[in-house]
Order: structure tokens, then C-alpha cells, then sequence
């Protein structure tokens, strides 16, 4: 199995955390997003979306992290534990409730607050302008409260008192703003136990390895100027703004 | 109690949910959220849903929002047909992916279409700037361009000889620019030939039923009351403008 990875990308990291925590064995084929590399001819061969993560599995290739997950805990009962994907019926909708509502929810905003603070300044030379990073800043507060409310509450992990994709999709996620130096934790008891719940459970050192990148976004700058990836991205970014 | 399922038929993913639960005969309720009336903010729906959103179904005591989670749930409960969510591995991660990928893609697109060509004009009492316009087009094009080429290619459905969830889902977000006078079917055989394909699979009757509202909506939108919208507009202002 070989997968198609970016570790500054977030539903790289969740792929990435599962295959490792469980034992998996796969191959791990880097794509290099700060050197546009998912537009190469080579990439393209593997997936048209242009997009990471990917998985090719013999011929069968697949993307969308979702996907790649649900197919993983499938295809390897004998290696990933009942408790990532529950067969009782609620627990598994509580699951793929959560899943469904994050891409235009967590993933959504904690995206754009990323972008905003460790790309476009980047990019264009010059900030975000405060009315627009405000309102981001707002929807991701709003959506992270909605998080705790909703998909928390009582309970240990998302879908009870065991660990699922849910959690490691959400950690991945969340992680994302953090790494442009905006502690989403702070103030926030219950939000960080349950970090450290699902962090306990993944491996401390496995986590802090796969979030290396991205809590090293400084970097960004110059590599972006290396690769000359500036001008590329430009037109992308003036586009997020109309 | 009765499965109780909140809908509201101008809405995509309860099209679907409405759609999949008629077809597989499931006994349900079917509660009506109009949500241009704002009703989806209620105190009620809110113990059905905090999230404010439709669809969302109450089974007994147990609550679930989100079309794609609702409809797995379903297929599981009431062991629909096979081929709504296959077991083979690989089909049923042609269906995965496709329901991961459409929510940032041909949903939000086609449903940014809807709204600057109908609601927006109505509510805002403008029209939308052309260069807007031609940007969520370029988009959706970009999308329905991916579902032929990728999602659809040569097969009649997405996981291969037979409908299942993600034509479902498909479908009912492509129907929604159509709702708005955009025909996207008319340049495109290849999509028009599905889009009759899912029909037939589902019948005919049904899915043009669930799909009345959604196709009177320019002339509904004309009729409606702008004054009583006007809580829609620090979204419009925030998402679209």
C-alpha cells in the first residue's frame, strides 16, 4: 500500500496517525504541497483531484481521508482495534456524524485561519486585512464552540468512551490553526483534556512527530521563495478573497 | 414512537434522506421545517438539532443530524438493498469517497449558484456582480466536470452497475443550480444519461416529487416576502459578498 502524503496537510496527518498507530504496513510516497508538487504529471497519474492524501492499494486507487480511513479499519480488522470505527449502530452514527460536519465546519475554518495567518501574509507581502481575519478568527471560535457543545459534551471521545476516527480527524484539524501559533487550547479545560486523551491514545511521540511540520510554519516563507511557489500562488489566494 | 424525520424539500441533503427513506419504504414521519421561514431557529427543532440544521431525524430517544451519517444509519437499521452501501470493499470506497469529497465541491458550489441567482437578488434587493457570478460558475463547472470525469467515467453509477448512496447525493446537490434556471444538463449527455439512470432507479414518480419545490423555486421566490428574510442577511453578507 503506498500513501500519498504531505504532512503539513491535515487529512495527511489523520491517514498517516491511523496507518502508524495500528501497525499497517504502507509506504510513504511524500508530495511536496509547498513545491506544487501535487500538479506534477507524476502525481497526476495517481489522482486527478490533485489533492493529498491518496492511496494506491495494488490498482485500486483511492483519496479523500474519510474514505482512506473507512477502507483502512475495513480492510485490517486483525490490525485496527473495533473501537476506530464502532459496529453498534449508534456509536458508528455518532461517528460518521462528525465526519460529515467537520469538512465544512473545523476543517473549513481552521483552513482558512491557517491560510490566513501563515500563507497570504506570506504570499502577498502584506496582512490580512483585520476585518477579514477577524471574521475568521470568529468562525473558528464559533464552529470550535459548536465542537465542545455538540460532539464532546460528556462524554471521554466523540462517540463514548473509546477513541474513534472522529477524534483523530478533529485533533488533526484543530492542530492546524496551533501550528500558525494561535493556541485554540488556551482557556479551555475540557478541550484540552480531551487533546490529551486522544494524544495518550495515538503515542505522544507519534503525534508530535506528525505535527513537526506543522508547528514549524515559519519556515514557510522561505520555502515557498525556494521553490518559487509565490507567483503560483497569487492567483489563488486573490481568488479567496472575491 | 415513530421515526420522526425533519425536512425541508428545498433542501438538498433532506432531498436525499426523503428519497432514500421513501424508496426503501421505511415508516417515518415526516416533519416539515421550512427553513426561508427561519424555523430550523426554534426552540423545539433546537432539542432535535443545536446544529439548526436540516435534515435531522429523532429515532426513540436517539438523535442524528448530517444527510450522509442519517442515510448509513438507515441502510444499517432497516438493511436496505445491498447496493446502497455496498460491503465490497473497494465499491463501498467509491461511495466513501465521493460522499467525503462533495460536501466542499459540487454541494457548496451548486449551492452558491442557488442562492446568487435567486435568494440573493431577493433578500439583498440586487443583483449579484457579474464577476462573482462568473466565478461560482467557473467553480461549479470545475465540479461537474470532476463528477463526470472522475466520479462517473464509463460507468452508469459511481461504485459501478448500480445506484447507491452517492448517486443519490449527487443528484439531488446537481438538481439545485437546475432549480435556479441554470440548466446544467444541457450541454452534457453523459450527466443528462445518469441523471436519468438515477431517476428510473429510484422511480420516476418519487423523485420528481421530491424535486417539485426545488423546480418551482424562481417562481416561489417571487411571491415570497423579502422583509420576513431578512435575518439571512449577515450570512449573505459573510459567505457570498
Amino acid at each position: 500500500m503506498e500513501l500519498y502524503l504531505d504532512l503539513h496537510s491535515q487529512p495527511c496527518r489523520s491517514v498517516y496517525l491511523l496507518a502508524k498507530r495500528t501497525g499497517i504496513p504502507f509506504t510513504f510516497k511524500s508530495v511536496d504541497l509547498s513545491a506544487g508538487q501535487q500538479f506534477g504529471e507524476d502525481f497526476g497519474k495517481v489522482s486527478v483531484v490533485r489533492k493529498v492524501p491518496a492511496m494506491k492499494d495494488g490498482d485500486f486507487i483511492l483519496t479523500e481521508s474519510v474514505a482512506i480511513l473507512q477502507y483502512m479499519v475495513e480492510k485490517f480488522p486483525q490490525l485496527v482495534p473495533g473501537h476506530w470505527y464502532p459496529s453498534d449502530l449508534q456509536r458508528r452514527a455518532l461517528v460518521n456524524e462528525f465526519l460529515s460536519w467537520q469538512h465544512t465546519a473545523l476543517r473549513a475554518h481552521g483552513s482558512k485561519v491557517f491560510w490566513f495567518r501563515a500563507v497570504v501574509p506570506v504570499v502577498t507581502g502584506t496582512a490580512v486585512p483585520k476585518e477579514k481575519m477577524d471574521s475568521a478568527l470568529e468562525d473558528l471560535k464559533q464552529t470550535m464552540d459548536l465542537f465542545q457543545s455538540k460532539f464532546l459534551k460528556d462524554s471521554s471521545f466523540i462517540a463514548g468512551e473509546e477513541v474513534s476516527l472522529a477524534d483523530l480527524v478533529a485533533i488533526v484539524e484543530i492542530m492546524q490553526p496551533v501550528g500558525t501559533g494561535l493556541d485554540v487550547f488556551e482557556g479551555q479545560p475540557a478541550l484540552s483534556a480531551w487533546r490529551e486523551r486522544v494524544k495518550k491514545v495515538i503515542g505522544e511521540e507519534l503525534f508530535d512527530e506528525s505535527h513537526q511540520s506543522i508547528m514549524n510554519v515559519d519556515c514557510l516563507a522561505k520555502t515557498f521563495q525556494d521553490n518559487g511557489m509565490l507567483e503560483f500562488l497569487k492567483p489563488r489566494i486573490n481568488k479567496m478573497f472575491t | 414512537m415513530a421515526l420522526e424525520i425533519y425536512l425541508d424539500l428545498f433542501s438538498q441533503p433532506c432531498r436525499s434522506v426523503y428519497i432514500f427513506a421513501k424508496k426503501n419504504n421505511i415508516p417515518f414521519e415526516f416533519k416539515k421545517i421550512s427553513l426561508l421561514e427561519g424555523q430550523q431557529y426554534g426552540e423545539d427543532f433546537g432539542k432535535i438539532n443545536m446544529m439548526r440544521k436540516a435534515p435531522a431525524i429523532r429515532d426513540g430517544d436517539f438523535c442524528l443530524s448530517e444527510s450522509v451519517a442519517i442515510m448509513q444509519y438507515l441502510a444499517e437499521k432497516f438493511q436496505t438493498p445491498a447496493h446502497w452501501y455496498p460491503s465490497d470493499l473497494q465499491q463501498r470506497a467509491r461511495v466513501n469517497e465521493y460522499l467525503s469529497w462533495q460536501h466542499m465541491a459540487i454541494r457548496m458550489h451548486g449551492s452558491k449558484i442557488f442562492w446568487l441567482r435567486l435568494l440573493i437578488p431577493k433578500i439583498m434587493g440586487v443583483e449579484v456582480p457579474q464577476d462573482k457570478m462568473d466565478a461560482a460558475l467557473e467553480d461549479l463547472n470545475a465540479s461537474l466536470k470532476l463528477v463526470e470525469d472522475k466520479f462517473l467515467q464509463d460507468r452508469p453509477f459511481i461504485a459501478g452497475e448500480q445506484v447507491s448512496l452517492a448517486d443519490l447525493v449527487a443528484i439531488v446537490e446537481i438538481m439545485q443550480p437546475v432549480g435556479s434556471g441554470l440548466d446544467v444538463f444541457e450541454s452534457r449527455p453523459r450527466l443528462s444519461a445518469w441523471r436519468e439512470r438515477v431517476r428510473a432507479a429510484v422511480g420516476t414518480e418519487l423523485f420528481d416529487e421530491a424535486h417539485k419545490d426545488i423546480l418551482a423555486a424562481q417562481e416561489m421566490v417571487k411571491t415570497m416576502d423579502a422583509s420576513k428574510m431578512q435575518v439571512f442577511k449577515p450570512k449573505i453578507l459573510k459567505l457570498f459578498l
